[in-house]
């Protein structure tokens, strides 16, 4: 699988010619540090300069993705790669359903789909620590954690039913300028799994073993960060082959200039 | 005779030898059932068996007599809005669609093949941990599962006893708080003993950013369940979801079991029924039974099985007994028997009596004082008789009552009274001036005190006019100025 992986890579960057260039459509994320809600050790990290897309990938850009690359529909896919839910909203391995719209976020993919897709532009899957130092902007402040309306809004969302029906672009923007990373979907990231959760939300732990979550857990920086919590714990149920109804993505895309 | 003697005796001797090993032929038995009892884990198991899975309030089929079985048991879990009371909509996070859960029934023994199925349509991971299970997390750690996907386990029930089950999933109490709870039975072998009727009631708190009664789509609310300021305290997840049509029923003679379980997340619930007292309550779910007990202790994440005949008809309301939760936070249920009454044991409502120990009129213990003549005088005796009737009214018909007939052992009566009768100005001087201690009217003994009444001379004349040409008196008429007379001799 190794190798498959690698030749595909190797093809998209033969062909990468024939792809249209991808840095419309993404903004500038300037790099700092910041305190995580799960860190190795509770330290601050470090993320990089990057550039993230505005969006999550559309149906209609995934679709454009399978038609030049016919490896990644759904009945050819490979199995090691994608469970039997991939794409599972497609009437068949070109069209959507009729009840799915074009301009909402391409959802029941894997992550080896999503990691594909990015590297055929020329990206790659953000990690959890670019994407959740994005994410925990709103729309006027860099880190509004602090915030109790912040939480609120997130974890509203949570309890609202269907939301990968909406279209992207429906929530405002946040100081990035980036879209929909509350509100739509969840998002494959790169490290999805390298904070580990059991299934054992309560377990006591020692600061030396793997992080595990606790609702009251002695490992989280945050104890009121909720919203936090549960995409920690969406991360730590998914396998990468999973395909699911409410997760999406989207791909960012290094810099070259390192401050 | 030699012959017969010998088989005689050899009849006797085998009949003896039969007799002794005979017995231990059934010593096995008696092992059989203690072997069991003292080490669940080795119960052997006997072919497999679906779970009937109900919702509240009914429960499953009682496992009899049945052996110990591979039980399998698909739970499915969903995420869907409900209604938690008029207009008031909640997202709750179910097990089996239901709030609390399917209920789960199982024997001590079985090795349960738990199958949690998360709906593709859910946003969250989910799991479980159940109180029946001996391991970690109680099976949660074994049962994290996406959507779209199902994780099996299996356990094997060690200990009889009513169990609660919940999600674990961080962050737990948000879980529990959106209705992730519900009762899984394990029940002894042989099952518990039988009752008429069964079922299945959970409390639960409810933590939303609107008021109790705001109307919408209510999200439900971190930091009020941190201060456990709940707005909603309901059985079976909703206002009323147990009221009305809803009630559960029951006929007069019916032995009722309730297995009764609390989700909190955070509040202990004081179970009690109104009109009724619990024959016996298997505390806290376990083996301890207590007897004639009124309102039972259920902690958060525990449960109690409450067991009560009903005698008589009527509905009985279910309540939290922290008592504002009852009336102003939803925890009310209803009980409705139908059958016949017994009066002796509750008669309901003998009468209604009219209580106006002093009447209306101003009246106090008795005095001297002085008192102011009335405006209007009578002018004849049909008036009299009307302004009497008027006065008696007023005054005296609290305790004389409204044909002078008194209350019996209470106030005498002034129908054919002989005591009223024998001595006119004794009267008047009795409405002027009260009277207390023992008399004998009509042979009857009455010792009490009559208060003196604040009527003018013209008022008294007229009162007594009317009752001694009332009710077969002696007709005597009465006059203002016999009244001041007896007024004057003081």
């Amino acid at each position: 699988m190794k190798t498959k992986a690698f030749s595909l890579i190797i093809f998209c960057c033969v062909f990468q010619t024939f792809l249209f260039a991808q840095t419309e459509g993404m903004v500038y994320i300037e790099g700092s540090r910041y305190l995580p809600l799960y860190g190795r050790d509770s330290t601050v990290v470090e993320v990089n300069d990057f550039k993230m897309d505005v969006y999550p990938v559309t149906n209609k850009e995934f679709k454009q993705f399978v038609e030049k690359f016919p490896k990644w529909q759904k009945s050819k896919v490979i199995k090691l790669f994608a469970d039997d839910s991939y794409l599972s909203n497609w009437k068949n391995d070109l069209e959507l359903k009729d009840t799915e719209n074009p301009d909402s976020p391409v959802t029941y993919v894997s992550w080896f789909a999503a990691k594909a897709y990015c590297e055929c532009q020329g990206k790659r899957l953000p990690t959890v620590d670019e994407w959740e130092y994005v994410a925990m902007a709103d729309e006027t402040t860099k880190d509004a954690r602090v915030k109790p309306s912040y939480n609120e809004k997130i974890l509203s969302w949570y309890e609202a039913p269907r939301s990968n029906e909406n279209l992207i672009g429906q929530t405002p923007k946040n100081i990035w300028g980036v879209y929909d990373l509350h509100g739509l979907v969840w998002e494959w990231t790169l490290d999805f799994n390298s904070v580990l959760i059991t299934g054992e939300s309560r377990k006591d732990v020692d600061k030396d073993s793997n992080l595990f979550c606790g609702s009251a857990s002695v490992n989280a920086t945050d104890l009121m960060n909720y919203a936090a919590f549960m995409r920690y714990a969406i991360r730590g149920s998914l396998k990468a082959k999973y395909a699911m109804k409410n997760l999406g993505f989207r791909c960012v895309q290094d810099v070259n200039e390192k401050k | 005779m030699k012959t017969t003697q010998k088989s005689k005796r050899k009849l006797k001797l085998v009949k003896h030898l039969a007799l002794l090993i005979a017995p231990m032929f059934f010593v096995a038995c008696f092992n059989d059932k203690k072997e069991e009892a003292e080490n669940a884990a080795e119960i052997p198991v006997n072919q497999e068996m679906i779970a009937e899975l109900t919702a509240p309030p009914h429960v499953p089929t009682p496992v009899g007599t049945r052996k110990a079985k591979k039980l399998i048991v698909k739970m499915e879990i969903l995420e869907e809005e409900g209604e938690m009371t008029d207009g008031v909509k909640y997202v709750y996070w179910t097990f089996g669609g239901s709030v609390p859960g399917s209920f789960i029934r199982t024997r001590v023994g079985d090795e349960v093949e738990f199958h949690l199925q998360n709906h593709p349509d859910n946003k969250l991971p989910h799991n479980i941990d159940l109180h029946a299970v001996t391991g970690p997390g109680g099976g949660a750690e074994s049962s994290f599962v996406a959507p779209g996907h199902s994780k099996v386990f299996s356990f094997k029930t060690l200990n009889p006893g009513l169990y609660v089950y919940h999600c674990a999933t961080a962050p737990v109490g948000m879980h529990i708080a959106n209705g992730m709870y519900g009762l899984i039975l394990v029940e002894p072998a042989g099952g518990l003993p039988k009752v008429d009727k069964e079922y299945y009631i959970m409390q639960g708190d409810f933590y939303t950013k609107g008021a109790n009664g705001e109307r919408g789509l209510q999200p439900f609310d971190m930091q009020k369940a941190v201060d456990e300021h709940a707005d909603y305290v309901v059985f079976n997840g909703k206002v009323g979801a147990l009221t009305g049509d809803n009630a559960i029923t029951a006929k007069v003679g019916e032995t009722v079991r309730l297995f009764v379980g609390n989700g909190g997340p955070n509040l202990v619930s004081s179970f009690h029924v109104i009109g009724e007292i619990f024959d016996k309550v298997h505390v806290e779910g376990g083996d301890m039974i207590n007897e004639n007990v009124q309102t039972t202790l259920i902690p958060a994440g525990g449960a109690a099985i409450v067991e009560f005949k009903v005698d008589v008809p009527g509905t009985f309301i279910l309540v939290d007994h922290s008592i504002f939760r009852a009336f102003n936070k939803g925890a009310l249920g209803m009980l409705k028997v139908e059958g016949e009454e017994d009066k002796k044991v509750y008669s309901g409502e003998i009468r209604d009596d009219i209580y106006l120990p002093e009447g209306p009129g101003i009246q106090t213990m008795p005095t001297t004082d002085e008192i102011v003549a009335s405006e209007v005088p009578a002018k004849s005796f049909e008036e009299q008789m009307e302004f009497g009737k008027q006065a008696y009214m007023q005054t005296c018909f609290a305790c004389h009552q409204g044909e002078g007939q008194g209350i019996p052992n209470a106030f005498p009566p002034l129908a054919n009274s002989d005591y009223l009768n024998a001595d006119v100005n004794r009267a008047i001087d009795i409405v002027l001036n009260g009277l207390t201690g023992e008399i004998t009217v009509n042979g009857e003994k009455y010792n009490s005190v009559m208060t003196r009444q604040s009527l003018s001379s013209d008022e008294v004349a007229n009162v007594l006019t009317y009752v001694y040409n009332s009710w077969g008196n002696n007709g005597t008429v009465v006059t203002k100025e016999m009244v001041e007379k007896v007024k004057n001799k003081k």
